[in-house]
């Protein structure tokens, strides 16, 4: 990690704060329209959660094994994600 | 002449990796599997639940406590990636500066959550007074109050953990253990902040600002 330029660590610092406010904003602005309110909070989660990781945790600059460490479990999320699925959709069978 | 092993040149290496970082990295991916089934257990729980039941939950200062208590872990982030930066560059003052400030960060971050569920605590304690003296029963303990206390209480044991990890951290630093070159503790410890730091992004996000608005 010592061999990579600086990450512009305080610019990702504004730039999740801003995000943070922007979701505050956007939960009650959108508090009516659903569809709305959880995709834009889903995708400002998911930007913010990617910054962190790929500049705080230094993702953006590891390769092969590492990535191979987090992917693996993902993937399981994702299987597990898939299981709960229709219990969610479907509580009572159908 | 050159010599020969001048002609090829040593791989240029574009990151480094030891053995800990690898460890780290499964136990975070491992970690947040466990993470996954709580949070997948509240959005089921929450899907499924024809009336969510949540009698006592009235954030202290509305929102806008758990949105401090974000900023805090959002700022303790950037102390804890700035202390990183100090080390690599060889300044154990800065080191110790930064880290203090991150572990000031995380014990912010746990008074408000202590104070944010003695709330909680209370108002269920009002709840079930009020509801035995109407109809002498106790009052329902619900699925939100489980889900709640289990996400934001496996959170809350992280945070307490990275607080006594990083704490570990800066004695040994202080003793002068980490130098420029040798500072791979310093760096596992700052994965597993961040870690926790991502993963109150995503407990924020679902248990905070989507409640009321999932569809039933």
């Amino acid at each position: 990690m010592s061999e990579h330029a600086p990450s512009p660590y305080y610019k990702i610092f504004a730039w999740l704060t801003a995000f943070t406010i922007a979701e505050i904003a956007w939960a009650y602005w959108f508090v009516e329209f659903r569809i709305v309110l959880i995709l834009g909070l889903g995708m400002m989660a998911a930007v913010k959660a990617a910054m962190v990781g790929l500049y705080y945790m230094h993702l953006k600059y590891e390769r092969g094994l590492i990535w191979g460490a987090i992917l693996f479990p993902v993937v399981l999320v994702a299987v597990m994600i898939v299981g709960f699925l229709p219990d969610a959709l479907f509580p009572y069978g159908h | 002449m050159e010599p020969a092993t001048a002609a090829v040149p040593a791989p240029k290496r574009e990151y480094s990796f030891t053995p800990g970082k690898l460890a780290m990295w499964l136990f975070l991916g491992s970690d947040a599997m466990g993470f996954m089934g709580l949070i997948g257990a509240y959005m089921v729980l929450r899907i499924t639940s024809a009336n969510w039941f949540r009698p006592e939950f009235d954030p202290p200062l509305g929102i806008g406590l758990t949105a401090f208590m974000t900023f805090v872990l959002i700022c303790s982030s950037v102390t804890m990636v700035t202390a990183l930066s100090a080390i690599q560059k060889g300044n154990r003052k800065r080191l110790l500066l930064w880290l203090g400030l991150t572990i000031l960060g995380g014990v912010v971050f746990l008074s408000l959550q202590a104070y944010e569920w003695s709330h909680f605590i209370s108002g269920k304690t009002e709840l079930a007074a009020a509801f035995a003296k109407t109809t002498g029963g106790a009052a329902p303990f619900t699925n939100f109050q489980a889900t709640f206390f289990s996400c934001t209480g496996f959170h809350g044991l992280h945070v307490t953990v990275g607080v006594v990890y990083l704490s570990c951290i800066w004695v040994r630093a202080w003793q002068g253990a980490y130098t420029a070159t040798n500072h791979s503790p310093v760096e596992l410890v700052g994965l597993y902040w961040h870690f926790v730091d991502l993963v109150w992004i995503v407990l924020f996000t679902i248990v905070y600002l989507l409640p009321d608005s999932v569809p039933n």
